[in-house]
């Protein structure tokens, strides 16, 4: 029987108040509701607030580089899918610095689940505009606000046939963790883009800002099989803004086609040197 | 002395045949197919192709040479010129002094001497078959017509390459070689051969690049996971391992770029298997923020890397040893590393295995610098020694792996025990940021000087594993040439002709890069004049040598017009250089 205080571990450092700690309460719920032991999981992180997760979470960890948390989650996957991996990245990190390994990703579908802290702001680096900032919101370096276009994970990942794609937020921790047990027992590539709130950087995107938006689309009847429905969803931003799972549909993962791993993990396989001789003959 | 071959015999046979023509006429065809005969009747073979970067067209060749030795460089005179494109001849023509020119009527043109061949390829071709398409099986057995060669291996060779697409194909490949032969040996060509060319039975013997002599020995050393973005030259060793990766229990991935590609390794490490990734000095770019992750994580990983001459696109199908000071320095802060380059096929094939070792005994990157002249050239051994191979993967056993493991354990050696995520029950827990050895974030100062010093440590027991440069030609010689990684054949070789004209030079020659063994600056210290040899403008083995052992060479020979030294372009720069 797991309990959440075996995932317990270490000192948080993240800001009174910050969005993190939900996530943080939704992760370890959803492993112990899946029944997950912390030696079968491997938390992959990022750099920033966000990467920082997994070292306050008792299980296989590697914190990797900004921006490159899903090709070391990919190459540890292929090598043992008997492990859970799970990559943890901010907006920067995820949609920023590794955009085209998120991209990529999808395409490759691997069975990783993507928990991505999407808080529209650089914040350990203080307060800098992320690839999902508002247009016009303005820092001490977009000081005419921001030019950009907000990226739109959602959309992209829609477009790509990603199978799982979802959207919680961090104030509302028990649809959180239920969208992340969701992701996690969901075969392929999962993305879960987490709206959460920066308190110290982020005085658009608050707490209040949010609740006043926010709201569960399983309550309108959205049908997450209908992929043109939930392209629409995705473009959904402003008075009202939509969570829950958008698109889901089954999906074989990378590993699974892959005849190699058909008979179990790479790194049970037996080494036969025998079959040496056969590749010289290409020689003589 | 090298791979138990020894180079300087006398060498009787020694026949230079280059096809000339544009990418996409089947030069390589023609090159593989007359090395590899050449290679089963029982001669050595080198090889080495020069290419531009595009898909069809342009000036190519594919040089050949066959010799009764073991032989590991090009000669600079050509004895047949098989010309496919009207570019061969007026490129070419001064190389062949004594030799001939073969080409097809068209070709030829107005340059008609005394030692030209001209054999209407296309038309022989469609005279067997009615089709164009076995012209260059045709220039084939010109060639050996030429020699006056035998072509029973050649039959028996198109008869196994060609099985698969039928008898038809086969026996119409056949005649057209029996043609070309014909051709050349009984019309008014006939009598001109004067070549004594004879097979030599013996066992059979393999014809083999550097790439893929690096992707074999990865397969040997038990690779499992390599991921890589293709850049030429080095995309010969992930194609060679793609090849037999299901016979190997390996997975080949081609990732979106070369970021990916080095971090999919590092994960695939991480979670317990042999991971390498491959690339090229402008995809090595990329992968230096990677470099460090494996630096910090001590996640093993070998990266080979084809050089070519930079900076940025540079010339990308042309050889240079110019990224040795950048895999030296490369990824910031400061951690251990090694780095080997392989002089021949050989070399490479072990080298690439030592790599994974030394790998995960270190627990550190471990770099392969090859370049595009090691990478194509085509080397002739007996079959690589198999029997000796044990695999070592300086993993912690499982009844030493408890729920208290901790992946940074302070160490003497500097070497922290590894296990791998979820073994036993184990949870193994790595951080690229400074960390403590139970791998959690620590940025106290105490812990980041314990912490480097741990992973520093483990140079001493690096240092203790590096191998000794060869040395190649007589002892206290007055002239040593000392140089690194693939300029070997070349260098031996002039050393050979050399010391056969009675002058007193021999060659120290450099596989293991860095860090030094201990014992070089004692070897170096005997010698008397030193003349550092590379194939870069800045001299920068010689720099390495002084940075690391304090040893400043007498001369430098630097060659960097995107071409490898040859024995005879060697002698000249000595001469010219007034040393000998």
């Amino acid at each position: 029987m797991v309990t959440m205080d075996d995932y317990k571990d270490g000192e948080t450092e993240w800001c009174p108040g910050c969005g993190n700690f939900n996530i943080l309460e939704a992760v370890k719920r959803s492993l112990v509701d899946l029944g997950k032991k912390p030696h079968e999981v491997l938390m992959v992180s990022g750099i920033g607030q966000s990467g920082k997760l997994p070292h306050y979470l008792k299980c296989n960890t590697f914190n990797s580089l900004h921006g490159r948390t899903l090709p070391p989650a990919t190459g540890a996957k292929v090598a043992n899918p008997v492990l859970t991996v799970i990559a943890v990245g901010g907006d920067g990190d995820s949609y920023g610095e590794g955009g085209n390994h998120f991209i990529h990703a999808i395409r490759r579908n691997p069975d990783i689940t993507l928990i991505a802290h999407d808080n529209q702001i650089y914040g350990l680096t203080k307060g800098q505009a992320s690839p999902t900032s508002e247009l016009g919101m303005k820092t001490k370096v977009q000081t005419h606000g921001v030019l950009h276009t907000p990226f739109n994970p959602l959309a992209v990942a829609i477009s790509l046939d990603c199978p799982f794609v979802a959207r919680g937020f961090a104030g509302d921790v028990d649809h959180l963790s239920s969208l992340l047990s969701q992701a996690i027992s969901h075969k392929g590539f999962s993305l879960v883009d987490v709206l959460q709130p920066c308190v110290t950087f982020n005085k658009l995107n608050t707490y209040k800002w949010y609740h006043d938006r926010v709201y569960k689309m399983e309550d309108d009847g959205h049908d997450p099989a209908n992929r043109m429905a939930a392209f629409e969803k995705a473009l959904e931003w402003g008075d009202r803004i939509p969570t829950g799972v958008f698109y889901k549909r089954d999906s074989e993962p990378f590993e699974s086609k892959l005849d190699v791993l058909k008979s179990g993990p790479l790194i049970a396989k037996q080494y036969d040197s025998a079959k040496l001789d056969r590749v010289f003959e290409n020689f003589s | 002395m090298l791979n138990g071959v020894i180079l300087g015999g006398i060498i009787i046979v020694d026949i230079n045949i280059k096809i000339g023509g544009e990418a996409g006429q089947g030069i390589q065809t023609i090159g593989s197919v007359l090395s590899r005969t050449f290679v089963r009747d029982g001669f050595y073979v080198y090889g080495n192709q020069f290419y531009l970067s595009r898909v069809r067209g342009g000036h190519n060749y594919f040089h050949i040479r066959v010799s009764d030795h073991p032989i590991y460089a090009l000669d600079e005179k050509i004895d047949v010129l098989v010309a496919l494109d009207n570019q061969t001849i007026p490129e070419h023509i001064e190389e062949v002094k004594e030799g001939f020119v073969l080409a097809d009527e068209s070709i030829v043109g107005d340059n008609v001497s005394e030692n030209t061949v001209s054999v209407p390829f296309t038309e022989i071709s469609k005279d067997v078959s009615d089709k164009k398409l076995f012209s260059n099986t045709v220039a084939v057995g010109a060639v050996f017509g030429l020699l006056c060669y035998d072509l029973s291996t050649l039959k028996k060779f198109l008869s196994e390459t060609f099985k698969r697409k039928g008898d038809e194909v086969v026996e119409k490949n056949i005649k057209a070689a029996q043609a070309g032969y014909d051709y050349v040996i009984n019309g008014k060509f006939e009598g001109i051969c004067n070549y004594n060319l004879n097979p030599q039975p013996t066992k059979r013997r393999i014809l083999i690049n550097g790439n893929d002599s690096v992707g074999v020995g990865a397969l040997a050393a038990g690779v499992q996971f390599l991921s890589a973005y293709p850049m030429t030259p080095s995309t010969g060793v992930m194609t060679r391992v793609a090849a037999h990766a299901d016979d190997f229990n390996a997975v080949v991935e081609q990732a979106e770029d070369e970021i990916a590609a080095i971090n999919m390794a590092i994960g695939a490490s991480f979670a317990g298997v042999r991971a390498m990734t491959t690339t090229s000095g402008g995809g090595f770019c990329l992968m230096t923020e990677g470099l460090g992750l494996s630096g910090i994580t001590e996640t093993p990983v070998v990266i080979f890397l084809g050089q070519r001459p930079g900076p940025a696109t540079g010339l990308p199908t042309m050889t240079e040893q110019g990224d040795l000071n950048f895999v030296l320095h490369a990824a910031q802060g400061e951690f251990p590393r090694c780095v080997l380059a392989p002089r021949t096929a050989k070399d490479a094939f072990n080298q690439t295995r030592r790599a994974f070792d030394i790998a995960d005994k270190y627990q550190i990157p471990v770099l392969i610098l090859s370049d595009q002249h090691l990478a194509d050239g085509l080397f002739t051994y007996e079959r690589f020694a198999t029997s000796d191979l044990k695999i070592n993967r300086h993993l912690l056993e499982d009844r030493f792996v408890g729920s208290d493991y901790q992946r940074y354990t302070i160490t003497e050696s500097g070497i922290s025990p590894r296990a791998i995520p979820g073994q036993n029950g184990a949870l193994v827990v790595a951080d690229s940021d400074e960390h403590n050895e139970a791998g959690r974030i620590d940025q106290t100062t105490g812990n980041r000087i314990r912490m480097n010093e741990k992973r520093l440590r483990k140079v001493d027991g690096l240092t203790d594993e590096m191998q000794m440069p060869v040395i190649h030609g007589i002892d206290g010689a007055d002239i040593s040439l000392i140089g690194w990684g693939s300029t070997y054949g070349s260098l031996a070789e002039a050393v050979d002709i050399l010391n056969r004209d009675e002058v007193s030079i021999n060659l120290i020659h450099f596989s293991d890069i860095y860090p030094f063994s201990h014992d070089t600056v004692s070897l170096l210290d005997g010698l008397n004049t030193t003349i550092c040899v590379e194939n870069n403008a800045t001299g920068q083995f010689a720099r390495l040598l002084r940075a690391e052992l304090g040893f400043e060479v007498s001369k430098k020979m630097l060659r960097y017009d995107g071409l490898p030294f040859t024995p005879q372009s060697v002698i000249r720069e000595l001469k010219g250089m007034g040393v000998i």
